[in-house]
C-alpha cells in the first residue's frame, strides 16, 4: 500500500528539490513500511538463530558445578587432542574444497558449453546423488575403497599393485568420500554463474585477436569468479561441520570437530563443554567468511553480492 | 474375550474413580532402549510378557544414552518411565541426580551382582568385549589373549580396537600387560595408557560403533579386533570365518533407571521388577547373545544347557572375564577419556 502511494507521490513531485522535506518524510514512511513488512522475518531470525546462539554462548561459560568459568575453553589448550582435532578439521576442509574446485570447475565449464538439452541431462547426474542418503553413499565408498574393496581387488588382479592401497579408514578415504558429497554444492552455483556470462564478451575478445586460452584466462575466468567463490565458501563451511563421512571413512583416526562435539556432549555432565566447541566453530567460521570477503572483494564473494 | 472385558471394566472403573486423570495414561509406560535386534529381543523377553502380566501397555522408544536422559530431566520434559543405559552411565547419572530412587521392596534384587544394585539403578544385562580374529588368516592359531593381540611380531596383521569406549580399551590394555583378571580393577590408568601406546602404531582403525567393528572384521579390513560379543556372535552365525572366546573378555553391564520426574513411577517400578525377575531374565538369551544380569535365570531351567555355554554371563563364563566396575569409571571416566583421546590422536 505504502509502495503504491509512494510511487504516485514521486510522480507528482518530479521537480523534487523544492519538496525535499516532503520527499524525505515520504522516504522515511516508506522505509518504515518496509520494516513492518520485514519484521515477521526478522523476528523469526531473532527467535530461531540469534536467541539460541546467544544461549549456546551463555551455556559455554559455566563449568560442571554451575559456576561461571572459562574451564570449557581452557580445556582446548590443556588437552592436546582438541587442537589436533581442530587442525584436522581445517586440513580436511581445505583439501576437500581444493579437490572440489579441481574436479568441479572443468565439469561446470563443460556443462555451461553444452547445448541446453545435453546440459540438463548431465546436470541430472550431478544432482542425482543428492537424492541418496549420505550414509548410503559413504558405505558405498567403503565397499569400493577398503582393503578388499573393488578398487584394490581390481588393481591387484591386474597386477598393477602387489599390496592393497590404504584408501579407507584414513585421511584419503575421508577426502574422497567428502569430495563426492560436496561436489554438487560447488558445481551448481558455478554452473549458474557461468551460464550468465555473455558469449558476446568472449567473441569480442577473440575478434580483437586474443587466443582462446587468453580469452578464457582474461574474460571467462574472471567473470566466473563470483560463482566459484560462492561455491567454494558453501563447500568449505559445510566441510567444517561434517560428521557422517569422517566418522565412517576415517577409521577413528580422522576426528573432526563435529565428532568431537558429539563425544564431549555425552562425556561431560554440563552442556557448556559441548557448547564451547560450537561457539569456537561458529566464531572461526565467521572469521574465515570475513577473511574471504576481504581477500576476494565484495564482487567475488557471491554469497553476499549476487544481487 | 474375558480379558478384553476385564480391561474395559478396569478402564471404566478408572474413569469413575478420577475424572481428571485419563485412564490410558495410568496404564501406559514408555521404555527406551538401544534399538535394533537387542531391543527386539528385549521386547520378546521382557516387555511383551510384562505388559501381559500387568495388563498395561508398554510403549517403546530408542535412546542414545545418558545425554538423552540428561536433556529430558534438566529440561523438565521426561518422556520415558524406564530407560536402559550403560552401567558407567548409570553411575554417572546417579551422581548427577538424574534418576528416581528404586524401591527394593517391589524389585527383588536376589541373584543380581551387588555391584549392579544401587539406590537408583539396577543391572539388566551383560555385554562382553571379546577378542575376535579371522580364521582365514590365522587358522585356529590366532591371538587368544590380549598379550597376543599386542604381540605384533608373533601375530602380524591388521588390528582394530574401540576408539569410542575408552573404558573397554583401557581394560584390555591392562590385561595385555599381563595383569590377572581379578586385579584389573581398579585400573592403573597411566599404566594402561602406556600399554595402549605400545600397540597404537599398529592399529589400523579405532572403531566408534558396534556396527563399524563388525564391518571391519566382516570385510577383512582388519584381521583381529576387540568387539562386542553380540556382534561377534552375529558374524559367526552369518558364516564369516571368525573365532572368538570369552577368555579375558571384559564383562560390561547395562542397567535400567527411572528418569527423575517420570509420570508413571510406581507402574514403572512394577515393570522393572518384572524385567529383572529370573523368569523373564531367562528369556533374554533365547533371543540375543547378551546375557542376563540375574544369575538366578540360569536356575529356571528355561535356558537349554547347550545354550548356557555360549552366554557371557553364565557362571562358567563369568569366571573367565573381567567385570567392569561402574563406580570406578564414574569418578575417572572424564580424565581417562581425555588422556586416551590425546594418546590415540597424536
Amino acid at each position: 500500500m505504502s509502495l503504491a502511494s509512494a510511487s504516485l507521490d514521486h510522480a507528482s513531485h518530479r521537480d523534487g528539490v523544492i519538496n525535499a522535506d516532503a520527499l524525505r518524510a515520504d522516504a522515511r514512511r516508506e522505509s518504515r513500511g518496509m520494516f513492518a513488512l520485514l519484521s515477521p522475518g526478522l523476528f523469526l531470525v531473532f527467535a530461531v538463530i540469534i536467541v539460541p546462539i546467544g544461549w549456546l554462548f551463555w551455556l559455554s561459560l559455566f563449568d560442571e558445578s554451575g559456576q561461571l568459568s572459562a574451564a570449557n575453553y581452557a580445556r582446548f589448550f590443556d588437552q592436546a587432542s582438541y587442537i589436533k582435532t581442530f587442525v584436522t578439521t581445517f586440513k580436511v576442509a581445505f583439501t576437500v574444497t581444493g579437490a572440489c574446485v579441481l574436479l568441479g570447475y572443468p565439469l561446470a565449464y563443460m556443462l555451461s558449453q553444452l547445448p541446453r538439452r545435453a546440459a540438463s541431462i548431465c546436470l541430472i547426474f550431478v544432482i542425482l546423488p543428492f537424492w541418496t542418503s549420505v550414509l548410503v553413499r559413504t558405505y558405498a565408498w567403503l565397499v569400493i575403497l577398503q582393503r578388499k574393496g573393488l578398487v584394490n581387488t581390481w588393481l591387484m588382479d591386474l597386477g598393477v599393485i602387489s599390496q592393497p592401497l590404504p584408501l579407507a579408514n584414513n585421511f584419503a578415504g575421508v577426502v574422497i568420500g567428502m569430495t563426492h558429497i560436496m561436489l554438487p554444492f560447488l558445481v551448481l552455483p558455478l554452473y549458474a554463474s557461468m551460464k550468465t556470462i555473455d558469449a558476446d564478451c568472449l567473441r569480442a575478445g577473440m575478434n580483437l585477436g586474443a587466443s582462446p586460452a587468453a580469452t578464457f584466462r582474461q574474460i571467462f575466468f574472471p567473470l566466473s569468479l563470483p560463482g566459484l567463490a560462492s561455491g567454494l565458501v558453501i563447500v568449505f563451511v559445510l566441510c567444517l561441520g561434517f560428521f557422517v563421512t569422517p566418522a565412517l571413512m576415517g577409521g577413528g583416526k580422522v576426528i573432526m570437530w563435529a565428532m568431537r562435539m558429539e563425544q564431549t556432549t555425552s562425556l561431560y555432565s554440563n552442556w557448556g563443554a559441548g557448547a564451547a566447541l560450537g561457539v569456537v566453530l561458529l566464531a572461526v567460521t565467521l572469521a574465515l567468511l570475513g577473511l574471504f570477503h576481504w581477500l576476494l572483494g565484495t564482487r567475488a564473494t557471491g554469497v553476499w553480492s549476487e544481487r | 474375550m474375558t480379558k478384553r472385558l476385564c480391561i474395559h471394566g478396569l478402564a471404566i472403573a478408572g474413569l469413575l474413580a478420577s475424572a481428571t486423570v485419563p485412564a490410558s495414561a495410568a496404564d501406559t509406560i514408555t521404555v527406551a532402549s538401544w534399538g535394533g535386534t537387542y531391543q527386539e529381543a528385549q521386547t520378546k523377553a521382557f516387555f511383551d510378557p510384562t505388559a501381559k502380566e500387568l495388563g498395561i501397555t508398554i510403549k517403546q522408544d530408542t535412546t542414545n544414552g545418558l545425554d538423552d536422559v540428561r536433556l529430558q530431566v534438566t529440561g523438565n520434559a521426561v518422556k520415558w518411565d524406564i530407560t536402559e543405559l550403560g552401567a558407567d552411565e548409570c553411575a554417572r547419572g546417579s551422581k548427577e541426580g538424574l534418576f528416581e530412587k528404586l524401591d527394593y521392596n517391589v524389585i527383588d534384587k536376589t541373584g543380581i551382582n551387588p555391584k549392579l544394585v544401587h539406590d537408583d539403578w539396577v543391572g539388566i544385562s551383560y555385554t562382553s568385549v571379546v577378542l575376535i580374529y579371522r580364521t582365514d588368516v590365522f587358522g585356529d592359531k590366532g591371538p587368544k589373549t590380549w598379550a597376543d593381540f599386542w604381540d605384533v611380531q608373533k601375530f602380524p596383521g591388521r588390528r582394530a580396537l574401540s576408539g569410542s569406549q575408552a573404558t573397554e580399551t583401557l581394560s584390555v590394555a591392562a590385561l595385555a600387560k599381563g595383569i590377572p583378571i581379578d586385579k584389573v580393577y581398579p585400573v592403573d590408568i597411566d599404566g594402561a595408557l602406556q600399554s595402549v601406546d605400545k600397540v597404537k602404531g599398529h592399529i589400523d582403525a579405532w572403531w566408534t560403533s558396534g556396527a563399524q567393528a563388525m564391518q571391519l572384521v566382516k570385510d577383512g579390513e582388519v584381521d583381529m579386533a576387540s568387539i562386542w560379543n553380540g556382534r561377534a556372535g552375529t558374524l559367526k552365525k552369518s558364516g564369516a570365518p571368525v573365532s572368538f572366546s570369552f577368555d579375558q573378555g571384559v564383562l560390561t553391564a547395562d542397567c535400567m533407571v527411572i528418569p527423575k520426574g517420570s509420570k508413571n513411577k510406581d507402574l514403572a517400578m512394577k515393570a522393572l521388577a518384572k524385567f529383572v525377575s529370573p523368569d523373564l531374565q531367562a528369556n533374554l538369551p533365547l533371543y540375543v547373545d547378551n546375557g542376563p544380569a540375574n544369575e538366578k535365570a540360569f536356575e529356571t531351567g528355561k535356558i537349554p544347557p547347550e545354550r548356557i555355554k555360549d552366554i557371557n554371563s553364565s557362571p562358567e563364563n563369568v569366571k573367565k572375564q573381567v567385570l567392569q566396575d561402574p563406580a570406578f569409571w564414574r569418578d575417572t571416566l572424564v580424565e581417562a577419556t581425555e588422556k586416551f583421546n590425546n594418546l590415540i590422536q597424536q
